[in-house]
């Protein structure tokens, strides 16, 4: 990674709202080539709808988005395709197709270029799942019929098949045990290297944050109110980033619970 | 001025529900005509929608032809005109009951999975993922159901035709007493092109619309399960009205002298 390089990613002022409810306010952040950063925040603090603005996924009402000097807001149809071919997404909930077999679900993406035939695509998906820890018994099988920690996997290979130089994790670890957890950190950070991409997660886990990450940044209340180094993070003077660190229900930032 | 808000409210809700759902369509046609094309998609709504939903139409046809049947025998023996039974079953069937009622079965058994498909790939974020490995949603999940919709319902219209009137010749012959070969003879006298051709156009507008409404509440659907259970509801009942609106509508276009 080199920030003398110009980001891979630029976002300024981003805004977005649903409704009267403002989610994004102005955020301003830059990821460089072969970099690892991690947004941290509560939930409901707009860290999915940050991913989702950059990946097109929802349409910003404001600010700019650049993917390698090109602007992204407002982009549509086979330029914006084509820009979706450079990036990986891990989701949330994993989002694996019902309907196909894992081998399917890894194959979809190189498929959908249409670059190769399905022979070399799968070939290549049992390659990816490999990299992931998983046999070529599992390729036959149905999303449902695998564990949690294996969906993960299988939509961790998903997103690396088609070799993206950016990968974006969308709370890489939640819902896992702490083992489980830990292997997902340790894949992402192993095959993220050997790729050579740029990665952006978001996740409210800690542990999580400290392991995936080069640099973190914490979204609150619709903007980054720090980004550091990892190692910067446990000494920084802002009472917001301390109290998420920490986890503690006393501070500044007040969750509403409402019974 | 709160009765005259609520008003407008209502009015603009209802043209701008009316405006997405004419924008999905238009852009669901536009995918339908313009490659790529999921062959083995459209094929696997073509058996689902059409192979699958054979027994759910043959019952209800061969029942209407049955039931339609008995019921124009006894009332037409106030007016001696029990010979018209064959062709009043025929023209009946072919006509009306068989596209309506198939569309509406197709419509409660397709339209309700169809939305159910669809809403939990958008609540779980399935249809997110399809943008992300570059494959538009709407021409992946959308055209060829639409496709499908437009094929196969005609073919299931034809087959629910042939099995009703097999329904009505069942009860004239074997309880009413009719002659069989006088039977026969006069479904094939009373019925037109026209009359089976009108039947199998509705077939097809019906086939859009089910998969059609299937597809756009699916699409839109949100907040997990409940709101998936909404578009399910939505669904079929959207598409049955539209069914009996265009129904009328098909109707007037083609025999109104």
């Amino acid at each position: 990674m080199t920030q003398a390089a110009p980001p891979k990613i630029r976002i300024r002022g981003l805004k977005k709202s649903f409704g009267t409810k403002t989610v994004l306010a102005g955020v301003d952040l830059d990821i460089y080539p072969g970099e690892s950063v991690v947004v941290i925040g509560g939930s409901g603090t707009g860290k999915s709808v940050l991913l989702k603005c950059i990946l097109g996924l929802l349409e910003a009402d404001g600010g700019s988005i650049e993917i390698d000097g090109e602007e992204v807001v407002g982009l549509r149809g086979r330029r914006r395709e084509e820009i979706n071919r450079s990036c990986g997404m891990l989701f949330q909930g994993s989002a694996l197709f019902d309907s196909l077999p894992v081998l399917e679900n890894v194959a979809f993406g190189l498929l959908a270029r249409k670059e190769i035939d399905r022979k070399e695509a799968d070939a290549t998906a049992l390659r990816t799942l490999a990299q992931v820890g998983l046999d070529a018994s599992v390729a036959g099988h149905f999303p449902s019929q695998l564990s949690g920690g294996m969906q993960k996997r299988v939509a961790l290979a998903r997103a690396l098949a088609t070799s993206p130089n950016i990968i974006f994790f969308d709370e890489p670890t939640t819902g896992l045990d702490p083992i489980m957890a830990d292997i997902i950190n340790n894949l992402i950070v192993k095959t993220t290297r050997d790729l050579g991409a740029t990665a952006l997660s978001i996740t409210h886990d800690m542990a999580s944050a400290r392991k995936i990450a080069h640099r973190i940044a914490m979204l609150y209340q619709g903007r980054i109110i720090w980004a550091g180094a990892v190692a910067e993070i446990d000494d920084v003077d802002d009472a917001r980033v301390n109290q998420f660190i920490h986890g503690r229900a006393e501070g500044p930032i007040q969750m509403t619970v409402e019974v | 001025m709160g009765a005259l808000q609520a008003l407008g409210r209502f009015t603009l809700g209802f043209i701008g529900r009316t405006g997405r759902l004419v924008l999905f369509a238009g852009s669901g046609v536009a995918h339908c005509v313009r490659p790529p094309f999921y062959w083995r998609n459209i094929v696997r709504q073509l058996i689902e929608i059409g192979y699958f939903s054979l027994p759910v139409v043959g019952l209800t046809a061969i029942f209407t032809g049955m039931v339609l049947a008995l019921q124009s025998y006894t009332g037409f023996a106030r007016f001696s005109a029990e010979g018209a039974v064959a062709k009043v079953v025929a023209i009946s069937i072919t006509r009306e009951l068989g596209p309506v009622l198939a569309g509406l079965m197709v419509a409660g058994r397709i339209g309700a999975a169809m939305a159910a498909e669809i809403g939990t790939m958008r609540v779980t974020e399935q249809i997110d993922a399809l943008t992300t490995l570059s494959t538009n949603p709407k021409k992946y999940l959308v055209a060829p159901r639409l496709i499908a919709g437009i094929i196969v319902l005609p073919l299931l219209v034809l087959v629910a035709n042939v099995i009703g009137i097999f329904g009505g010749y069942l009860v004239s012959v074997f309880k009413l007493g009719f002659n069989p070969a006088t039977y026969l003879q006069s479904t094939v006298a009373a019925l037109t092109t026209e009359d089976v051709v009108s039947g199998l156009v509705k077939a097809a507008v019906f086939g859009f619309l089910i998969t059609l409404m299937g597809c756009y509440h699916g699409y839109h659907s949100k907040g997990g399960a409940q709101g998936v259970g909404r578009a399910t509801t939505n669904a079929v009942v959207s598409a049955s009205i539209l069914i009996l609106c265009f129904d009328y509508i098909l109707t007037e276009l083609f025999f109104a002298k």
